[in-house]
């Protein structure tokens, strides 16, 4: 924690706050002032990207919980998204629930979900975890397209638009500001749960569990909170990319989307708040560029190009991260932030 | 009772097809402590290579064969050169993460220069050996998948106990650092892992694209090779052949059974693997044959 010189805490209240100074109040209001008019300036293209990048950030927020935090890795969150998805499409469509009653029961649902294929996580760590994780991706997908009746089977369900006390959801950028404020609200949630005696242990659950329990640390109800509070983020945001396309299928939570979280995690920095925005921007807008050079591509190569350097750029920059920058953009930054403090010494 | 071995017999087939991806898996984890998640998509790739190799090069089956080994020896030392040298001594998700982005880059390459698209092994490119026992018929495909499989299982096995660098590995399995004091270089036995698993791996692709044609989703199959690892154990190469044989079995019998019971018509096949793994980890994480490792702090 690095602080200009001059800054002193002299109350308690002072040395845990987020924001300390007043330049980082006027950033605060800089960036609150960019977001907020974002909407009028930015293309259709930037909106979309956008706001499916604030779906993918409130996802991740849990990842960073369970897998950067707790050190529980899991390879599954797709799948909890799934549920979270399946869950407001049942809840909105079929029994008729409000959008804003249905969007916290799809966490919750999710959450419960989590708490039940985290029970292997009590005996198990490492990469065994990951293969209980995996198989709780496929089993979900499986009981998704077994109980037709319920999910609609591979034909999906569709869901209907959101309505927040009489304002009717619709348009990209309404959609915009619902997500927005949920990003921010998961950022500040997540910020904030690792602060708090939760979130210490985490961490030390992560260090070393075996010196964790030693210490006092409940590892049978921490490892399942981690759970829990990671599968809730991906609930309500598998419930916000189904409300947004307007529709829900088990093709829109591919196996290979936990793979990427986990990604943006390496890039962004595991464990750091701001690493998972960091992360989701800088996955996200590799899959851009490809999506960009792909109708050059597809001349030269094939039609398919674009799908297949989607695939390798982000690839090639989780390799490079692994390998020269193992503490992602977020330490980056840090280091960045320290030199321009200290500049000209 | 006929439809009953019917499906031992294909279960034996592709059993064997299990074990020759999970040893590739057990391998790389004895040697160098490392998961390769990637396996899979080696496989994906094997049958990519062996349909160019195959059909629009005309090469016969046998230069085929050498040819795909070939680009795999190089596939291998490429990778381990360059991906996993550098991550020697860093925790366990940096090493998983590393063959997870190797797999990326994988199905990429697959879709770039093939489409992504199915490809049907055409009949009577790969040799048609059929045999009949008692009413059970066996197709070509697959006995030449069993034939093949077991050759490499056993020439692994004997390569393991018989020849010098066998050794090597197996003692760089057993304590890395009194093996380096030994004067045994380490990475020579890491790079020959990594060629041993992209070997295993391209095989298995173009035994499994003869049964049943190759597309990208082929990968899967190595995801649930390592429902097999788990069931057999990490550093066990035996019970990955003991694992990969009786999940096949057993996957397609369940499936053959069950799935006219299920609601919305099974895929239990698809499944089945997966459940094996969570039950394998919750009862007994160590699987069958694994090494059961105390931890200290």
């Amino acid at each position: 924690m690095s602080l200009p010189s001059g800054t002193f805490s002299q109350k308690y209240g002072q040395d845990m706050a987020i924001m300390r100074t007043k330049t980082q109040w006027i950033f605060l209001a800089l960036l609150v002032a960019f977001l907020a008019s974002f909407p009028l300036w930015a293309s259709d293209t930037v909106l979309t990207f956008s706001i499916l990048a604030g779906i993918t950030i409130i996802s991740v927020h849990g990842l960073n919980i369970l897998t950067g935090n707790c050190g529980l890795l899991s390879m599954g969150h797709s799948g909890f998204m799934m549920v979270g998805g399946y869950a407001m499409a049942i809840l909105c469509s079929k029994l008729g629930w409000p959008f804003w009653v249905a969007l916290p029961a799809a966490g919750l649902i999710a959450g419960v979900v989590g708490i039940v294929f985290g029970l292997p996580s009590l005996r198990i760590k490492g990469f065994y975890l990951i293969m209980a994780t995996v198989a709780a991706y496929f089993i979900i997908h499986w009981l998704v397209l077994q109980f037709r009746d319920l999910t609609g089977g591979t034909e999906g369900l569709s869901v209907p638009r959101a309505d927040l006390f009489g304002l009717t959801i619709k348009g990209k950028e309404s959609y915009f500001y619902m997500v927005l404020v949920l990003a921010v609200l998961a950022t500040v949630v997540a910020k904030n749960i690792l602060r708090t005696r939760a979130g210490r242990a985490f961490v030390a659950i992560r260090d070393n569990d075996l010196a964790a329990e030693v210490m006092g640390v409940n590892l049978w109800s921490y490892k399942l909170q981690a759970f829990f509070i990671g599968c809730v983020f991906a609930g309500v945001a598998g419930a916000l990319s189904v409300q947004y396309i307007g529709f829900c299928n088990v093709e829109q939570f591919p196996f290979f989307d936990s793979v990427w979280f986990l990604g943006m995690l390496i890039v962004g920095g595991m464990g750091s708040v701001s690493g998972v925005i960091f992360g989701v921007l800088a996955i996200k807008l590799l899959g851009q560029v490809a999506i960009r050079l792909g109708p050059a591509l597809a001349e030269m190569v094939n039609p398919q190009a674009a799908i297949g350097l989607s695939n390798i750029l982000p690839s090639i920059a989780i390799i490079l991260f692994l390998i020269f920058a193992p503490r992602g953009i977020a330490h980056i930054w840090q280091r960045f932030k320290n030199y321009y403090q200290l500049w000209p010494f | 009772m006929t439809f009953f071995f019917q499906l031992v017999v294909s279960g034996l087939s592709l059993g064997m097809m299990y074990a020759l991806i999970a040893i590739g898996f057990v391998i790389i984890f004895k040697c160098s402590k490392a998961f390769n998640i990637a396996q899979g998509y080696f496989v994906m790739l094997g049958g990519y290579i062996g349909y160019t190799l195959l059909v629009p090069l005309h090469l016969p089956v046998w230069a085929a064969f050498i040819a795909a080994i070939a680009i795999a020896v190089v596939m291998g030392l490429v990778i381990e050169r360059l991906a996993l040298r550098p991550l020697v001594g860093q925790p366990v998700l940096a090493v998983i993460m590393m063959t997870i982005a190797l797999a990326g880059v994988i199905e990429g390459v697959a879709i770039m220069g093939w489409g992504g698209e199915f490809k049907n092994y055409p009949k009577g490119v790969l040799p048609e050996i059929s045999l009949e026992l008692g009413g059970v018929s066996v197709s070509p495909s697959n006995l030449i998948a069993l034939i093949v499989s077991i050759i490499v299982v056993v020439a692994l096995m004997l390569m393991f106990r018989y020849t010098k660098i066998g050794l090597a590995m197996r003692a760089t399995a057993e304590d890395e650092q009194v093996t380096r004091g030994a004067g045994i270089r380490a990475t020579t036995v890491y790079a020959l892992a990594w060629i041993i698993s992209c070997v295993t791996g391209v095989v298995a692709g173009i035994l499994l694209s003869g049964v049943s044609g190759v597309m990208t989703s082929n990968a899967e199959i190595g995801l649930k090779a390592l429902a097999v690892v788990i069931l057999g154990g990490l550093d066990s190469i035996g019970g990955a052949v003991v694992a990969g044989v009786s999940l096949g079995i057993l996957e397609l019998v369940a499936s053959g059974y069950l799935d006219p019971l299920m609601p919305s018509g099974g895929g239990l096949a698809k499944v089945f693997p997966f459940l094996v793994m969570i039950a394998v980890l919750i009862i007994k994480p160590h699987g069958l044959f694994g090494l059961k490792r105390i931890e200290r702090i």
